[in-house]
């Protein structure tokens, strides 16, 4: 059926070249289809449970709850998934899916390498060819998950055009998609890019909020007061916000790279300085120019350096059902930092910026109210671009 | 009537693509009027793109080099009122989606009508999401031009049914550049396109030398061409004209 697809509100949709138009509807049928389909689903959780290792821990951070002095914190640790992030989850669905429809290739884009290596990952265990394309400048900052993806089998193509970083490995994916269509499933990492992957990546990192409510339940007998993620194109975010969203109480943070600052032109924060256009495959907001040339956006986290944010996101910023908020490279420095001495964890830089909120948001909140925060990712591969920022040269 | 019917009254069209301020919009000027005095029927103007998902290595460099030297919209459109002084053959514009939103649909395209371009072509607007643009382009009477490709298929007639200007028919699979070959089934296209309506078909993506746009003009409406015009610019600079001219001349004998 033709029609508008994939909207949410004003947002989303199919914004692509016509010679993807019939990659993107077999793909969406095929999806329509297996998302009901019980064995694909048993196979799907099979591999979550036995691969992936799930359900991950929700975990009462009981030394930072008393160091901040207000809500009690909880953690949900997607880092202790395989592969150190909540990436694994949306790319078993996909090479899944992509493996029952015929497809015996995967590309996929990689800002950080998580999406990168979990795309890697998966087609090794499933046995097909893969290509990441990941900006030069993020291969340079994160060696050793370029490392771990040719180690896997992966081919790892790096980007030099444009600021050679997530935006520009996402447009190169998407030119070779357009060459190579037959065999090829473009393995998105994000809840972004046009229909159906908003609701394809959202539907499998869902698992998140869907454990996070029924741990807590069982834990506490209630609903958490607030949910605090870190929000690039938004996908371990909407999968930590999707199962509250109806629960009106319960407050839905969003966390954005501002890099340098949201006054400065240094930031990576799409809600809180972009406005609404259109590009890569969607509508929603994005950092730009008067003209609507995106703007070469800035994060010390290469898994939120990019200038737009996932199309469900900016409707819920729109509605107002959730906030987004913007957190300093030096913030999520210093949270990176903090949990590592507090807690033990060492969180992704990317959850370091959710975390860096959760700090200022406890202190403000009652002790009985109860915070989650998603750590999306674990921080190894962030550790010698930290020591590099505190001024300290290591090599690995 | 559309005004981008008259490009394909002078035997095959040879649609010449050129990227505005690549590298400055004299040379763009100079680059157009030579076209057109060697034959060119229709001109395409490429309004640069930070992000040109549809496009290969040779305009995406011209796309920077245009924006890196301070190219705007705005500019492009005194730039158009300036040639259309004298220049008549249709014109479009080639650009992306977000180019037109973000200046707004309905200024964008009220001011196409005013100086004079006939068309619009953005590779990112399928289909599916041609209502963001549609109703303002009818509005005005500006042509919003319709793609093909190899992968379309079962969506031929349904496109072709509803295109307006000429159909821009996508030979290969892949982004712009040059192709050494090109092994789509292009005239089956063609055929299924002719059963479904009356508007020209022109090929594009991958044509650079006479024999191909032969071999492509035998089975269409016309050809066009980009990345062999702005490899030209991109060699040139500003001594770019005079080969375009005589580049376009040798194509436009080629096609008849």
């Amino acid at each position: 059926m033709i029609g508008k697809k994939g909207r949410f509100g004003i947002h989303g949709g199919q914004y692509i070249p016509e010679t993807l138009m019939n990659a993107l509807i077999e793909l969406d049928e095929a999806y329509s289809r297996y998302k009901i389909d019980p064995e694909f689903n048993e196979e799907f959780t099979k591999l979550l449970k036995e691969y992936a290792g799930r359900p991950s821990g929700l975990y009462l951070a009981q030394k930072m709850t008393r160091d901040l002095g207000g809500a009690r914190i909880y953690l949900k640790r997607e880092d202790l998934n395989h592969t150190g992030s909540h990436k694994i989850n949306n790319v078993l669905g996909q090479a899944l899916l992509a493996k029952k429809m015929g497809k015996t290739r995967l590309i996929a884009e990689t800002g950080a390498g998580q999406h990168g290596v979990a795309t890697a990952t998966a087609a090794a265990l499933m046995g097909m060819e893969c290509v990441v394309f990941m900006g030069e400048e993020d291969t340079l900052r994160q060696a050793l998950n370029v490392y771990r993806m040719r180690l896997l089998g992966a081919k790892v193509i790096p980007v030099k055009n444009g600021t050679a970083t997530l935006k520009d490995a996402v447009s190169e994916a998407m030119r070779e998609w357009t060459n190579r269509i037959d065999d090829t499933h473009y393995c998105l990492g994000s809840v972004m890019g046009p229909h159906p992957f908003p609701t394809m990546v959202r539907d499998f990192q869902a698992v998140i909020s869907k454990e996070i409510k029924e741990e807590l339940m069982e834990k506490e007998g209630r609903l958490p007061d607030a949910v605090v993620a870190c929000v690039g194109g938004g996908s371990n975010a909407i999968g930590s916000f999707y199962h509250f969203i109806e629960d009106e109480t319960v407050r839905l943070i969003g966390c954005e790279a501002a890099g340098r600052g949201i006054d400065t032109f240094e930031t990576a924060a799409t809600v809180n300085t972009g406005r609404v256009g259109i590009f890569h495959g969607m509508k929603s907001y994005f950092c730009q120019d008067e003209y609507g040339q995106i703007a070469p956006v800035y994060s010390i986290s290469p898994g939120l350096d990019y200038p737009g944010v996932g199309p469900e996101h900016a409707h819920l910023y729109d509605i107002g059902r959730a906030e987004y908020v913007p957190v300093t490279d030096d913030e999520a420095v210093c949270a990176f930092e903090y949990l590592a001495k507090t807690e033990g964890i060492i969180p992704a830089i990317e959850s370091a910026h959710a975390i860096a909120h959760g700090m200022k948001l406890a202190p403000t909140m009652a002790k009985d109210q109860i915070i989650i925060i998603t750590v999306s990712g674990r921080g190894d591969k962030d550790c010698a671009a930290i020591a590099r920022y505190r001024g300290e040269d290591i090599h690995e | 009537m559309s005004k981008i019917k008259s490009a394909f009254e002078n035997g095959k069209a040879f649609i010449a693509f050129i990227t505005c301020g690549d590298p400055d919009l004299a040379t763009t000027a100079a680059a157009v009027r030579a076209a057109v005095d060697n034959g060119a029927d229709l001109i395409e103007l490429g309004i640069p793109f930070s992000d040109p998902t549809a496009e290969g290595p040779v305009i995406q460099g011209a796309n920077l080099r245009a924006l890196k030297n301070g190219i705007t919209t705005d500019k492009i459109f005194d730039f158009v009122r300036g040639l259309r002084r004298d220049v008549t053959v249709p014109m479009v514009f080639m650009t992306y989606a977000n180019v037109v939103f973000s200046y707004g649909a309905d200024r964008f395209i009220h001011t196409c009508k005013e100086i004079g371009i006939d068309g619009l072509i953005l590779p990112d607007l399928p289909f599916e999401e041609k209502d963001e643009f549609l109703p303002t382009c009818r509005k005005y009477g500006v042509d919003l031009i319709s793609l093909i490709a190899p992968t379309s298929k079962n969506r031929i007639s349904m496109l072709a049914k509803e295109a307006e200007g000429f159909l821009y028919i996508v030979s290969s699979l892949g982004v712009t550049g040059t192709r050494s070959e090109i092994k789509t089934d292009i005239s089956s296209i063609v055929d299924l396109v002719r059963q479904n309506t009356d508007i020209p078909s022109a090929i594009g993506f991958g044509i650079s030398t006479p024999e191909q746009a032969k071999k492509m003009a035998d089975i269409s409406d016309g050809v066009i061409v980009g990345s062999a015009i702005i490899k030209l610019l991109e060699r040139y600079g500003k001594d770019a004209p005079k080969h375009i001219g005589e580049y376009v001349k040798s194509m436009k004998d080629a096609i008849g």
